[in-house]
């Protein structure tokens, strides 16, 4: 296919050029965090570290590691570089019990994004004249303005659709004739399942790509989606700290994911010694902020375990590539492109005065994440009434969604009968196969 | 004059059932009447037994979920129309029976129903006053 580079001075740089422009950036912004970030400041101090000790990208490893706990500890405004006029957006991604993960852009970061996204739509194919259907949610989460400033800076038509609503997501694609679709790979899944059901030819479509992420997805997922769509299904990465979707994205080589690394200087490292890795070995991804003012994080690690290659791609771009995130190394879920944690499971039991005798099972059943929560019934639970029992139930599985944003089946088992582990029970079996 | 019924959560799996009644048997406990109220993951055991305490002591310990509750006993003559009768008394009465369930008795031609209603004073004294005989535990037991 043609290839198709949205902003090719920096998509086919050479790697002295964006090892320049990497390190300009770096030592910026190194100072913006050591003068408007109290937290950065004491951090360099503690190590002895000056702004002036920085020359170049490769002086990046003498820099401390940033963890989500650093952005709860400060939430919700206290790592942003900039006074409020200068903000221009906030978004938040669901965290632990009442505390997002809160993040802030400026004019110029809401820009950097939007050119993160319109590169990854540009390298699926997407041209000015194409209309670009938006299925991620619009709102705090990242996914669905993301995706929308993305189009808009390319130049083409965006149809903010928003997630929900297969009904009306169908009848638009038939309508408008959308010719590309952004959204989680579980929602495309579930958009052509209805098509077939509503008995709607996907070939007589203009659909001709799409974009999906926020979620992990397999090969095998991306030939259904491509089957089932009849189009080219790409992988697109992102993480609300850093940007949101658009830190990375796949060509047509699909061999992994470029970044953006001359806005997202990214690492991987041994999660146990945090020593960097060489290419092709998997570890944990790191991303320095090195294009952004808002919230200029500093070697955030993301717990998504990857490897990088800078390979040349046949595509043409330079542009380091992440390989697809085998996993991640603490406890957060991302079901159905939803992060949830454990904790914020505990937390609903706990809140409606039952005892937190829990497990979390997540399968993947037809593509789908499919969550459920195992709750041991407890003398305070139970009824002679399956009706009182059935409406704990249906208590416990309101509150699941108010708190976690996803529905999830509560399925009552005896008193100890969850597998416990030296005295705690095992909280997550994940048997998604991915 | 109420008597006491034991549930026991059970879930939907092979043998759990024998197992929660083997407990019993083995506590000496002897079930007078039961029935099951069964969901797709779920069942609720509902007994009468001889020894309320000492069953909930011996399934407590061996971890399983229970809880008592009080329900009205009913001897009713085991001729055609009984039961209905006593359904109309109840619905007269603006009693909702939740569950019912029967049993055969000692007693020649008679047979003990047990219901769960909101109000098991309310409920007792409407059947009483229509010539209803409520029973208590002394004669199940």
């Amino acid at each position: 296919m043609t290839q198709n580079y949205f902003d090719p001075a920096i998509e086919l740089a050479s790697r002295d050029y964006l090892h320049a422009l990497q390190s300009a950036r770096l030592i910026k912004m190194v100072e913006n965090c050591y003068n408007n970030v109290p937290f950065y400041k004491k951090k360099f101090d503690e190590i002895g570290l000056l702004p002036g000790d920085i020359h170049s990208i490769d002086d990046i490893t003498k820099l401390p590691f940033t963890v989500k706990q650093d952005l709860r500890d400060n939430y919700p405004f206290g790592l942003f570089a900039v006074s409020r006029e200068k903000l221009q957006r906030i978004h938040a991604s669901s965290g632990t019990t009442g505390k997002q993960t809160v993040v802030g852009y400026t004019k110029h970061d809401i820009d950097v994004w939007a050119h993160g996204a319109a590169r990854a739509i540009a390298a699926a194919g997407g041209k000015k004249d194409d209309y670009i259907h938006v299925s991620y949610g619009y709102g705090l989460f990242t996914g669905g303005l993301g995706l929308h400033y993305g189009a808009e800076l390319l130049g083409a038509t965006v149809i903010p659709v928003s997630s929900g609503n297969t009904k009306r997501q169908m009848q638009i694609l038939q309508d408008f004739g959308s010719d590309f679709l952004c959204c989680t790979p579980s929602y495309a899944m579930y958009i052509g399942e209805s098509l077939k059901e509503a008995g709607i030819d996907s070939s007589k479509l203009p659909l001709r790509a799409g974009i999906f992420g926020a979620e992990a997805w397999s090969e095998n997922m991306r030939r259904e989606i491509e089957k089932s769509l009849n189009i080219k299904a790409y992988d697109i990465y992102g993480l609300s700290e850093i940007a949101g979707p658009g830190v990375a994205y796949e060509c047509s080589e699909q061999t992994g994911m470029h970044i953006c690394e001359d806005f997202f200087y990214p690492e991987v490292v041994d999660p146990k010694t945090l020593q960097p890795l060489p290419d092709g070995q998997y570890g944990e991804l790191v991303f320095t902020c090195i294009g952004k003012e808002a919230l200029p994080l500093v070697r955030y690690r993301t717990r998504d375990i990857t490897a990088l290659s800078h390979e040349k791609c046949a595509c043409g771009r330079t542009l380091v590539k992440m390989l697809k995130p085998k996993g991640r190394s603490d406890d957060m879920l991302i079901i159905r492109g939803v992060n949830v944690f454990p904790s914020q499971v505990e937390h609903v039991i706990l809140s409606l005065g039952m005892e937190p005798n829990y497990q979390i099972v997540v399968d993947r059943i037809n593509n789908l994440d499919v969550m459920t929560v195992k709750i041991e019934m407890s003398e305070s639970m139970l009824s002679d009434s399956v009706r009182r029992v059935e409406d704990q139930e249906n208590k416990l599985k309101a509150a699941m969604h108010d708190t976690l944003g996803i529905s999830a089946k509560i399925k009552l088992v005896e008193p100890h009968s969850l597998p416990r582990s030296e005295g705690k029970a095992v909280r997550v079996i994940d048997n998604r196969e991915i | 004059m109420a008597i006491q019924q034991i549930s026991v959560f059970v879930e939907n799996k092979p043998g759990r059932l024998a197992e929660i009644t083997g407990h019993l048997a083995e506590g000496g406990v002897s079930i007078r009447a039961f029935s099951i109220a069964d969901t797709t993951d779920f069942g609720i055991l509902r007994l009468i037994v001889s020894d309320t305490q000492k069953a909930a002591d011996v399934l407590k310990a061996a971890g399983v979920a229970v809880s008592i509750t009080e329900v009205v006993g009913i001897s009713i003559p085991d001729v055609t129309g009984s039961f209905a009768h006593v359904v109309k008394v109840l619905a007269d009465a603006g009693e909702n029976i939740e569950y019912a369930y029967a049993f055969l008795t000692p007693e020649e031609g008679h047979a003990y129903v047990i219901v769960r209603v909101d109000d098991n004073a309310k409920a007792s004294a409407v059947l009483q006053k229509n010539d209803i005989q409520v029973i208590d535990e002394a004669t199940i037991l």
